[in-house]
């Protein structure tokens, strides 16, 4: 796949071109390019959103309206956020972006062999790795054709300008010029079942534990906390499981008839059997192990499994609770080897 | 001991009374070892890990030699800092113990400076002072074999008349049994000159990973610290080669599934040169290798593999089918090696500093150095020395049960050392003035008493613990050697509030993975023999010499033991799933019961 101006496939892409594709078209490049199994896809850079919001700008200001706001002033807020999204909802795409991008949609389609995307938000700040920030942005799954995929890219631009996001910026004082949004076009995986892993204990953030989070259908019922997830804790290095908790499974995100996304009620079957099996965990600890090797540090992965078995990781960011803290060693090295020892000998008090 | 809490308690040991019927048998026990009123304001517990069936007057030896060597190392050889020897108490022929720990700072202090100079030493020249532990051991094992045979002949031996031997045989029953007797208190000493060091080092390391990585499993650092080579593996390795020999000898028919030892080896005697060289073979595994209890040594009934070769040949056909399956039989010990290396690596790699690294080099380095002992002793104390010493005793038992003491040999191990030594002295007595022994008047009644009080006594459940709980418990012994922490007992109290009502009993996840199957309860190793493929063991205590079970097995559970019992080593070895130290597994499944094991949490699941 050869970019061109405003597109980047996932396999030219990595973690140093943020600025350009967000954070996370910058990590599902960097996974593509480890080897890590990801849905193919591309990503709409942010200079088309420069270029389509240079366009509003020339008929009325859209940063300076954002950055006259006062966090906290929530009507105002609400009434900024309405009146943009509509003006950015409302307007064409630049013509250039429209035919790079119907483009890129068609060879990707080609490329999986079906028409279906999921079109994912990307935003970037100067602090790339913030990753909160990037849960406020839309995600829009089960997307058909090229058209639709043009509208969606247009409500992940607009949905920069929501109440929360505007909210979040305004709260922590972020430049509106540094603010830009590059949108994620991959393929649909049709997910069996989906969820999400750590490769640090989110509880006592032991690094030796991969924790992973699943439930029926499209993930987004496990990210959106519609659903009680299995969980099940693995030994990193050991692949032991310690922990199977298999819950009450009672809805599913599904494809939806005409497009999107609907929640369905699982079989009374289902709803209690676990949505992995032991060689699919065991699969998944590996993979988390790649992933956390590769970038170095602790990560939360997002990951999807089709009905063929087949697993496709779908995000990975780096873990932010516990790395923040300032973790004391368990012991240091000592001058004399044998006075650990007094750890147990010395008694505990 | 540490401040009592006044809300939670286990029973007061007065409460606890002598089964109606058993008081003598009770009174047989040597005083120091019975309950006084003072031992209410103490916290005791059942060593149901060491003792998990009503011990015989004889048999307490083993709690007399072994609590005089164990208190003896820590309090006055190696001083530990906090804690002294242990108590033990005994009622219902049941073994309660408690620690005596040291809370004074001033004298906790003292310890230390006593202690670093004393166990620091050994650390520093543990190499050296094990090998000289090995040849002391071996030693004393040689004297033991070479005692005499105890006999009394008629009229002394004419060769002993004319070398001017001067002294009668009936006085070398009193010195045999003395030195059998000695000897036995000596190997405890052996026993215990390394091994709260050896645990110590262990349990430094282990708390180390517990803090680096709080979800590490018990049985993860057991396997980095666990050795490949082990003496306790060699009996299982032995059984294994002699399968693959009657393979190769093509004697491998003679070994149907459920054939009697003594029809096996009649019709290998007839099988001609083969069948001979298979013999020899065995010969050559016995000794000594087969000197390993089927139990962990402490009864007398606990015979070895010597003794009786059907736990040994259980384990053939199931091995000889391996083997013609295409199965090495060979324990892979490289890979294993290797498995653990990487394993180490692996976990070294996670640790957030080089500080932390260093650390963790220097405390698996010494576990490492010190495991080779608290893996290695028990195959010669516990097994090959207390076989020699129980048979010896046997003998005795032998010869006073010929003299009209006793109907039947093993009668002898109803006697307290104490008594057996009077009794020997009776018969001696007899055999110089020619008059008749007054123990045949004397011991029958009393030995079917003793007989009767033990199976009433295992007929009834006795309390795990006794006394009011310790709000922490900081004893490294007790900690070390039982397993017990404070939420060990608060988890005992809660099974004891009703918590029985439930279906899951929780243990400690002693070798990961998950399987279904029919509990078979084995409460003592005369009941092996029911155990069927595909079942689930459920005992108070496994034992490593129960390995050649192992591989017929689906899952095993105990009432008692850690993670890094010998028990869940070879469970970990042949990938079985199980749970360990669960301290009511026995009472709460019920023989047949579908049960589930999940060896990595550490639940068993009762599923109907």
């Amino acid at each position: 796949m050869v970019s061109s101006g405003v597109i980047g496939w996932f396999e030219t892409l990595g973690l140093g071109d943020r600025a350009e594709v967000g954070g996370k078209g910058g990590s599902l490049g960097e996974l593509t390019r480890a080897g890590i199994a990801v849905p193919p896809g591309f990503v709409i850079k942010t200079a088309a959103f420069e270029e389509f919001v240079c366009a509003l700008e020339s008929q009325a200001p859209v940063r300076a309206r954002v950055a006259a706001l006062r966090a906290g002033d929530l009507a105002a807020i609400r009434e900024c956020s309405g009146e943009l999204r509509a003006r950015l909802q409302g307007a064409e795409l630049p013509p250039g972006v429209a035919a790079e991008l119907t483009a890129a949609h068609g060879a990707l389609c080609e490329r999986a062999g079906g028409e279906d995307v999921a079109v994912r938000s990307s935003a970037t700040t100067e602090d790339a790795s913030d990753a909160s920030f990037a849960g406020l942005q839309d995600t829009y799954l089960w997307v058909g054709d090229a058209a639709g995929t043009l509208d969606r890219v247009r409500s992940c631009w607009a949905s920069l300008y929501s109440v929360e996001s505007i909210s979040y910026r305004r709260d922590r004082n972020i430049a509106e010029d540094q603010v830009a949004m590059a949108v994620v076009v991959q393929s649909m995986v049709d997910a069996r079942a989906a969820g999400v892993m750590f490769t640090r204990s989110p509880t006592s953030g032991d690094v030796s534990v991969v924790t992973i989070e699943g439930a029926w259908g499209l993930g987004s019922a496990v990210v959106g906390g519609e659903v009680t997830p299995d969980r099940w804790v693995l030994g990193k290095i050991t692949g032991e499981i310690s922990v199977r908790e298999i819950s009450d499974k009672h809805i599913e995100h599904r494809r939806a008839s005409g497009g999107g996304v609907e929640a369905v009620a699982v079989a009374e079957e289902r709803r209690r059997s676990p949505c992995l099996t032991d060689a699919e965990l065991g699969e998944l600890r590996q993979i988390a192990r790649r992933v956390e090797r590769h970038y170095g540090c602790a990560q939360d992965i997002e990951w999807a499994i089709d009905s063929s078995g087949a697993l496709r990781l779908l995000q990975s960011r780096p873990e932010t609770v516990w790395s923040a803290k300032d973790a004391q060693p368990a012991a240091r090295v000592a001058a004399d080897p044998l006075s650990h020892l007094m750890s147990i000998f010395g008694g505990k008090r | 001991m540490p401040m009592p809490t006044a809300e939670r308690g286990f029973p007061l040991p007065s409460s606890l009374k002598v089964v109606p019927g058993t008081e003598a048998a009770q009174a047989a026990y040597p005083y120091y070892m019975q309950f006084t009123p003072g031992d209410d304001s103490r916290f005791w517990f059942y060593n149901s890990m060491h003792f998990p069936e009503p011990m015989s007057a004889f048999d307490m030896v083993t709690a007399e030699a072994a609590y005089c060597a164990l208190g003896a190392a820590n309090t006055r050889v190696h001083c530990l800092p906090t804690t002294l020897g242990i108590d033990y108490r005994i009622l219902n022929g049941r073994v309660y113990i408690g620690g005596n720990a040291v809370t004074d700072p001033a004298e906790i202090a003292r310890r230390t400076e006593e202690f670093k100079q004393r166990a620091f030493y050994y650390y520093e020249h543990w190499e050296d002072l094990y090998k000289k532990w090995r040849e002391k051991m071996l030693a004393l094992i040689g004297e033991a074999r070479k005692l005499p045979k105890v006999e009394l002949p008629e009229f002394e031996p004419l060769e002993h008349v004319r070398a001017g031997r001067g002294i009668a045989s009936n006085h070398y029953l009193l010195e045999t049994y003395q030195k059998t007797l000695e000897g036995y208190f000596r190997m405890w000493h052996h026993h215990f000159e390394f091994l709260l060091l050896g645990y110590g080092a262990y349990m430094t390391f282990f708390a180390f990973c517990k803090k680096a990585f709080p979800e590490i499993s018990d049985q993860t650092v057991a396997r980095m610290v666990a050795g490949m080579d082990a003496e306790i593996f060699r009996p299982d390795e032995e059984v294994r080669r002699l399968a693959r020999r009657a393979v190769e000898l093509g004697v491998h028919a003679h070994f149907p599934e459920g054939r009697k030892v003594d029809d096996v080896i009649a019709s290998l005697e007839n099988a001609g040169d083969a069948g001979r060289k298979w013999l020899d073979e065995l010969a050559t595994s016995r000794d000594p290798w087969f000197n390993i209890n089927v139990g962990d040594g402490f009864y007398h009934y606990h015979r070895s593999w010597n003794d009786d070769l059907s736990m040994p040949f259980a384990g053939i056909p199931g091995y000889i089918r391996l083997f013609q399956a295409g199965e090495s039989l060979e324990r892979p010990v490289e890979k294993l090696q290797a498995e653990r290396r990487q394993l180490i690596a692996d976990y070294r790699e996670l640790l957030s500093s080089d500080e932390e690294r260093g650390a963790y080099d220097q405390m698996i380095t010494l576990a490492h150095r010190v495991f080779p002992y608290v893996e290695g002793h028990k195959f010669y104390c516990e097994h090959w020395y207390t076989n020699l010493f129980f048979n010896k005793i046997r003998e005795f038992g032998a010869l006073l049960a010929q003299n009209g003491f006793f109907a039947d040999t093993e009668d002898v191990f109803q006697l307290t050392h104490f008594e057996l030594e009077s009794a020997i002295v009776d018969l001696m007595t007899s055999w110089s003035t020619g008059s008749p022994a007054r123990g045949p008047q004397h011991w029958p009644q009393k030995v079917a008493e003793r007989r009767a009080a033990i199976k009433e006594w295992a007929r009834h459940e006795t309390a795990p613990a006794l006394g009011p709980v310790p709000d922490i418990i900081d004893d490294p012994a007790i900690v070390m050697l039982w397993g017990i922490t404070r939420e060990s007992l608060d988890a005992w109290l809660d099974a004891g509030d009703g918590g029985n009502a439930s279906a899951e009993i929780r243990g400690f996840a002693a070798s990961s993975g998950v399987v279904e199957g029919p509990a078979c309860v084995v409460r003592s190793v005369e009941e092996i023999s029911r155990l069927k493929p595909g079942d689930i063991l459920v005992c108070q205590v496994t034992n490593p010499t129960w390995a050649p079970i192992f591989q017929k097995i689906a899952g095993a559970v105990s009432d008692i033991g850690g993670s890094m019992s010998h028990a869940a080593i070879v469970a970990r070895e042949y990938g079985l799933p199980a749970v360990v130290g669960t301290g009511s597994a026995t009472s709460r499944i019920k023989d047949g019961q579908r049960i589930r094991v999940d060896g990595g949490r550490g639940v068993v699941t009762i599923l109907q």
